[in-house]
């Protein structure tokens, strides 16, 4: 190994971080109304205003949302021991989806917190339901597992539309079929930061699930309880998605692409690699941002359709090297 | 007559058979015999037309292999590989049916009746006609297509390890209908056998293969040697004659 | 009665779907009709009932074409993307060329350019996948499946950069869909549709042989290579026509194939391929009717399908044996 290399490893975070915050920095400045830091730091309140109720919950709720979609992605992927899982192949998504539905049917008004909660509580049995599923197929191929996971959301997706349809809210339901930060404002996602806690609750679990992930028997063999370890995961998992996609929306692959890209380069330990994939998740999400708003700026792509088109790209990618 | 030059495969690079010249002789058991990994497989396969060549010529009846139409082609020579899961169910008689498909174009007449019928007593599976196939044991199976291969009535009959998983009563069985097929038919059969022993007792000619060519080639008791044998599989053998056959004995 | 007695088994399934798919014709068809308006209501389901039975031979006959050649239950053309990527060329078709109306019903040019490129992007297929030995399946039904997705993304970035303001109004400006069969092409589907047809007849034989698997239809003197090709051509034209008449239905083409090969439980294509193409005339009209006077139009006919093919598939996966 070249001594580049050795301090490259030693400097990288360092760098990484670096980097990270001029990218935050320069999210901050663009924007359809005209911001200037210079301005906020002469104390003028418009741009103070301006900062607090657009830009800087904007800023929190992309790092946010791509580092509990990537950490997700990971526990996902530990649990199953499959590579090509993410809450977005096993139906997680859909699942939640389905849930803000049948919290929108509930409660009329329903408020973000209730959403949120029915949301949670769908995915998780959605998600077992899914891990149920697994068990039972025959074909243990690690390319099977994704499809049942897409196939499962397709069918869920359909009963969502369906029910939606009926009843006549197909157009507030829409707002959940494609993600996106335009609408983001202080007072309305502050429930984001619940995901906090969910990201520290993975570190600590970290090892848990990679152990889990080895088997009933092996997790039991090394005195852990599989079911639970196993609930606790996919808990996790339906926590931080049902978040995200209550807030932000649906956006597909991050779960998938950054926990490969990071075992790729860094090889497979969960519990060093945690950190790591919360940032750079958040990082992937906030380029897409800033991607989704420059390109056809004044107007704004929605960052799912970003996400999807780089991700998909990654992702085929992904699979071809897979191919050993 | 098949004869085969100058022809090489390559896999990612790897050369898997390195010009390969050979010419066989006709009405006879072919025996290709190898290690692992040797090419066999790759050259029957080749041979019959199922895998493409990098190099080099195939000629059957002075024909090249590429200038054969298919449907012409798939009368006179037939290779049965191992059989693929198929996503249809097929009884016995309908498989064999298939086998009269570059004769009858899939409308079957009196003459593909018959000939139908006679591969199915050949082959002594008279009564599993109506049974389907994933309702047989693997020996069973291999039969049914032997079967295909059988009215499919072509000279040369081609079979990538035919004996693979099977017991000793079907494998017997199956090289006693090869012999059959040579001795009254005058077919030239054309098997890659991993068992010395049945290469041994039931073939008339063998080609050895080892790293992509051809390391000896002859008649079964010029090869069932203990100095050719270490030759091509790198291990000593001891050979007994019982009864004017050869065995080998390679357990020690 | 007779009559009946000397027929197979499979061929008194078939004449029971059509007899089923003509009463559901016949319900769609006829209520409400009185002396003033049955020219009206039938011409307007006239034309109905017959977009869905081309695109129920279409998606059907592709699917069971595709499952054949790729000797696996598991895959159709639509579930491997290609509806996504005929919805791609569409877009871009527009996004380069530009469109007054933004709209593409009526256009014969760009249906045929369309068409086109969806060929050659199923000799890029044939060439990627069955040129080379050994693919495995599943790797390649998840390609299909993301590429899809990637397809999606990208026609969604292309309208946005259309039009910023209305690109949801856009893509239902742009596709068609059964609440919006897209009439102006009927026309051309039907005379498209002849030279599938006659390939199709042409090839039953060799498909039947096809099922046996690669090497064994090589034995038997079917011309591999130019079969897949010519049955992937045709495959992309039929998927075209589907997706241009009415849009994506997805899971449909599984649904139907499965039934088939469960009811018929026969190799033989020539039948194979009616009761596909009645079976899934059946499901498509069957579902148009819930959609249209049960529902009343609270929904999509690619819902109701694509939930019921779901399941199934599901119900597929977990049945198929380990090989």
């Amino acid at each position: 190994m070249g001594g580049d290399t050795i301090l490259f490893q030693k400097y990288y975070r360092t760098i990484y971080l670096i980097a990270f915050v001029l990218l935050a920095v320069y999210s901050l400045s663009i924007g359809v109304q005209d911001f200037s830091f210079t301005a906020l730091l002469n104390g003028e309140s418009s741009q103070l205003t301006l900062a607090v109720i657009s830009r800087l919950p904007r800023l929190a709720s992309i790092l946010l949302t791509g580092a509990m979609l990537s950490v997700a992605g990971m526990i996902m992927q530990s649990i199953t021991s499959n590579k090509f899982v993410s809450p977005s192949t096993a139906g997680t998504m859909e699942w939640c989806r389905f849930g803000v539905m049948i919290a929108m049917v509930l409660f009329s008004q329903a408020t973000t917190g209730q959403k949120v909660f029915i949301a949670f509580i769908i995915a998780l049995l959605g998600t077992m339901l899914f891990m149920k599923i697994l068990q039972k197929v025959k074909i243990k191929d690690q390319v099977m597992t994704p499809l049942i996971g897409m196939m499962l959301g397709s069918v869920v997706s359909s009963v969502t539309t369906f029910v939606a349809y009926r009843l006549d809210i197909i157009q507030n339901m829409s707002s959940w079929l494609q993600g996106s930060f335009a609408l983001i404002l202080k007072g309305n996602y502050e429930l984001l930061y619940l995901g906090i806690p969910c990201l520290i609750l993975s570190m600590i679990y970290a090892n848990h699930f990679t152990i889990a992930g080895m088997g009933d028997s092996f997790a039991k063999n090394l005195g852990l309880r599989y079911e639970h370890i196993l609930f606790i995961g996919l808990s996790l998992v339906s926590i931080m998605t049902s978040i995200v996609v209550v807030n932000v929306g649906s956006i597909a692959f991050i779960g998938l692409i950054i926990p490969n890209l990071l075992s790729m380069i860094k090889g497979d330990n969960v519990k060093k690699n945690v950190i790591d994939c919360a940032l750079w998740g958040a990082g992937f999400v906030l380029i897409c941002d800033i991607f989704s708003r420059i390109i056809i700026y004044p107007y704004e792509l929605p960052i799912s359709v970003v996400v999807s088109v780089v991700g998909s790209i990654l992702f085929l990618f992904l699979i071809r090297r897979k191919k050993r | 007559m098949i004869e085969v030059k100058q022809v090489t495969k390559v896999y990612d690079q790897f050369p898997v058979l390195n010009e390969i010249d050979v010419c066989l002789p006709e009405e006879k058991i072919i025996a290709f015999i190898g290690s692992n990994g040797t090419g066999k497989s790759t050259l029957l396969s080749i041979i019959g037309r199922t895998l493409e060549k990098n190099g080099g010529h195939v000629y059957i009846d002075d024909i090249e292999l590429a200038l054969w139409k298919s449907q012409e082609l798939a009368k006179h020579l037939s290779i049965l590989q191992q059989a693929q899961q198929s996503i249809v169910r097929l009884t016995v008689e309908e498989l064999v049916g298939f086998g009269r498909f570059p004769h009858s174009q899939g409308r079957l007449s009196q003459e593909d009746q018959q000939h139908i019928n006679r591969a199915i007593a050949y082959l002594e599976l008279d009564h599993l006609r109506t049974r389907y196939l994933d309702e047989l044991s693997g020996g069973q199976r291999q039969l049914a297509y032997i079967a295909m291969v059988l009215a499919q009535d072509s000279h040369y009959i081609f079979l990538d390890e035919p004996l693979n998983n099977l017991d000793m009563k079907h494998a017997t069985q199956i090289m006693k209908v090869l012999r059959k097929l040579v001795d009254e038919l005058h077919k030239t059969v054309l098997v890659v056998i991993h068992d010395i022993n049945f290469v041994s007792y039931y073939s008339d000619h063998i080609i050895a293969l080892k790293e992509g060519k051809i390391v000896a080639q002859g008649s079964t008791d010029e090869i069932i040697r203990p100095d050719v044998l270490k030759e091509i599989y790198d291990i000593e053998m001891t050979i007994k004659e019982i009864d004017g056959k050869r065995f080998c004995l390679y357990f020690e | 009665m007779t009559m009946l007695k000397a027929l197979t088994k499979q061929k008194k399934i078939i004449l029971l779907t059509a007899l089923v798919l003509l009463t559901v014709c016949l319900l769609y068809l006829l209520p409400q009709l009185n002396a003033s308006n049955y020219q009206y209501f039938l011409n307007k389901r006239g034309t109905k009932i017959i977009a869905i039975l081309l695109t129920g031979f279409s998606i059907g006959v592709s699917a069971l074409s595709f499952q054949t050649i790729t000797n696996n239950k598991l895959i159709t053309p639509n579930v491997m993307g290609l509806e996504s990527l005929y919805m791609f060329i569409q877009t871009f078709i527009i996004f380069i060329w530009g469109s007054k109306e933004l709209s593409m019903m009526t256009s014969y040019t760009q249906f045929f350019l369309s068409i086109g490129f969806m060929m050659m992007a199923s000799w890029g297929l044939f060439n990627l996948v069955f040129k080379k030995e050994n693919q495995d399946i599943y790797r390649l039904v998840l390609t299909g499946m993301v590429l899809g997705s990637l397809f999606g993304g990208l026609s969604s970035f292309m309208q946005v950069l259309l039009d910023p303001n209305e690109f949801t109004i856009l893509q239902g400006k742009m596709f068609a869909s059964f609440n919006n069969v897209n009439v102006s092409l009927l026309g051309i589907s039907c005379l498209l549709i002849l030279p599938c047809s006659y390939i199709l007849i042409k090839d039953r034989h060799a498909l039947n042989v096809l099922s046996l698997g690669r090497s064994s239809s090589i034995n038997l003197g079917v011309n591999y290579y130019r079969l897949v090709k010519r049955q992937l051509m045709m495959s992309a034209v039929l998927i075209s026509i589907s997706t241009a008449l009415v849009g994506p239905i997805t899971f449909l083409g599984i649904l139907v194939v499965s039934l088939t090969r469960k009811l018929l439980n026969t190799y033989r294509h020539q039948e194979m391929m009616i009761e596909v193409t009645l079976l899934s005339g059946t499901f498509l009209l069957a579902a148009t009717y819930l959609v249209e006077r049960v529902f009343s139009f609270n929904t999509t006919v690619s819902v109701i399908i694509n939930f019921i093919g779901g399941v199934y598939f599901i119900y597929l996966i977990i049945k198929e044996r380990q090989k």
